[in-house]
């Protein structure tokens, strides 16, 4: 038995382009486009009252199927799916997400819901608080706790971070699905090369200033998002608490990037879907002023994989614009040129549907945005 | 025996809309029951309703109240609390949030 309920006004099922999820603080928003990304249409919201940290669009079926992770204050964290683009949303009477008996683990958040890699499109992982991974093998109705990371002896000594001991970055590699690479705020980088059954701490170059030996952490690093390079699946970017990083042997050593002087603080990354060497920051000013820099809203790009970066200013406020942007607040929708959305705890959600080159308001006055997701959707 | 739960208004998609929820504990002629006994039927008969209240665990989730008649379960005996046959038991949120 599964239980289905309906959406919030505004929500209509039709011919759309462009769909983006907006996870935030108090339910989830829907901003859909049926006309080139020219103009969105804001509903929602759906599950009001509950954060909405995870968001997914799975498009590897001919209708993409869309879930969220969400939370209650009082009544806990809830996996749903919509195969209808968002109209009715469904959660199984068994609960899909959930430790096994012996974990002695409860759940407290769902942090990433990541398709799998497109050869099985069956096959789904979430990644959670406390930190873990979990896998399906049958659509995201059900999942099981992935034991080989469960169990890695690091992870006693995992320390949260700001947000709390977090799984939030799952990125398979496209190529070789077996080999998968995760993110944990605050142990860092682990990889697995046999489809999670071993787990390999990777943060061999990253810099960590909140200990004494930084330079020397086998884990322990906080960090914040890593993204693939559409071209090169061996290059990855990744935002940490302090620095800006770069692999180009699938997360075997990272290198950190210069380029944007004085900013080594930021949440998300992002690659750009198509185009080589070319990733997106949104530094904040530092670790004790978590916001724009200077009242300035900029995203920097890089078309060289980090040697050199460009600040993107147009459509963005350049005073008076103190915001914060976290960790699955900027995403792409995966189409050339390129869509680009970011949300802010300020309830703003920007665009550019240019590669970056320029900006526009979608939305303003939302709860605080924890989640972005964006896709292409034929229906 | 049969128990009544009391449905708060948030939780009430999850059984149809009711307000209120008989459970099937024990035999029909028990007299007697527990909280948790209670909440172990509410996971098989309403698992969707019954992971609102407990934690995988098992612990009652820190902001949700359990109430025997008019009695929250933290000021007696937790999961342990006797709930008779002529008792309601309620789903209350606590008053929280942000």
């Amino acid at each position: 038995m599964v239980m289905t309920i309906a959406a919030g006004s505004g929500a209509t099922l039709g011919t759309r382009d462009t769909i983006v999820l907006v996870g935030t603080t108090k339910g989830l928003f829907t901003l859909t486009s049926g006309d080139g990304r020219a103009r969105f249409e804001l509903s929602g919201p759906t599950f009001a009252g509950e954060e909405v940290y995870a968001t997914c669009i799975d498009t590897r079926s001919a209708t993409p199927r869309l879930f969220t992770g969400s939370s209650s204050n009082h009544w806990g964290p809830v996996l749903r799916r919509s195969d209808d683009l968002g109209v009715t949303w469904t959660e199984d009477e068994q609960a899909a997400l959930r430790f096994p008996d012996g974990a002695d683990a409860s759940l407290a958040r769902i942090w990433q819901l990541a398709p799998g890699p497109n050869d099985e499109p069956d096959v789904m992982y979430a990644g959670v608080e406390p930190a873990a991974l979990f896998r399906s093998d049958d659509g995201g109705r059900s999942f099981s706790l992935v034991s080989g990371l469960w169990d890695h002896p690091h992870r006693t000594q995992w320390q949260p971070g700001g947000g709390g001991l977090c799984l939030h970055t799952v990125l398979v590699h496209p190529e070789e699905s077996h080999r998968l690479l995760i993110a944990i705020s605050a142990a860092g980088v682990y990889r697995s090369d046999d489809a999670g059954s071993s787990w390999q701490a990777s943060n061999r170059g990253i810099v960590v200033g909140f200990v004494p030996d930084g330079e020397a952490l086998e884990f322990g690093q906080c960090v914040h998002k890593v993204a693939r390079d559409a071209a090169d699946p061996e290059r990855l970017y990744l935002q940490h608490h302090g620095g800006i990083y770069r692999s180009d042997d699938g997360g075997e050593a990272w290198t950190a990037m210069t380029g944007i002087a004085g900013m080594d603080f930021g949440f998300p990354v992002v690659a750009h879907p198509t185009q080589p060497s070319t990733a997106y920051l949104l530094p904040l000013e530092s670790d004790e002023y978590r916001c724009t820099p200077d009242g300035q809203c900029i995203v920097w790009r890089t078309t060289d994989a980090g040697e050199t970066w460009e600040p993107l200013t147009t459509g963005l406020p350049q005073r008076d614009a103190h915001l914060t942007v976290l960790r699955d607040g900027f995403t792409t929708d995966g189409q050339d040129p390129a869509g680009l959305y970011f949300g802010t705890r300020t309830g703003e959600v920007y665009a550019s549907t240019d590669d970056g080159d320029s900006w526009r308001l979608l939305a303003e006055h939302l709860p605080p945005v924890m989640s972005l997701r964006a896709a292409p959707i034929v229906v | 025996m049969n128990v009544r739960v009391r449905v708060p208004t948030q939780l009430r998609d999850l059984v149809a809309g009711a307000s209120v929820i008989e459970v099937s504990v024990g035999s029909a002629s028990d007299r007697v029951t527990t909280v948790a006994t209670v909440l172990d039927a509410l996971a098989t008969q309403h698992p969707a309703l019954e992971r609102r209240i407990r934690e995988e665990q098992g612990q009652t989730r820190p902001h949700v109240n359990v109430f025997v008649g008019s009695d929250n379960v933290r000021d007696r005996d937790g999961p342990a609390t006797p709930v008779h046959a002529s008792e309601e038991l309620s789903i209350i949120p606590a008053v929280s949030g942000g």
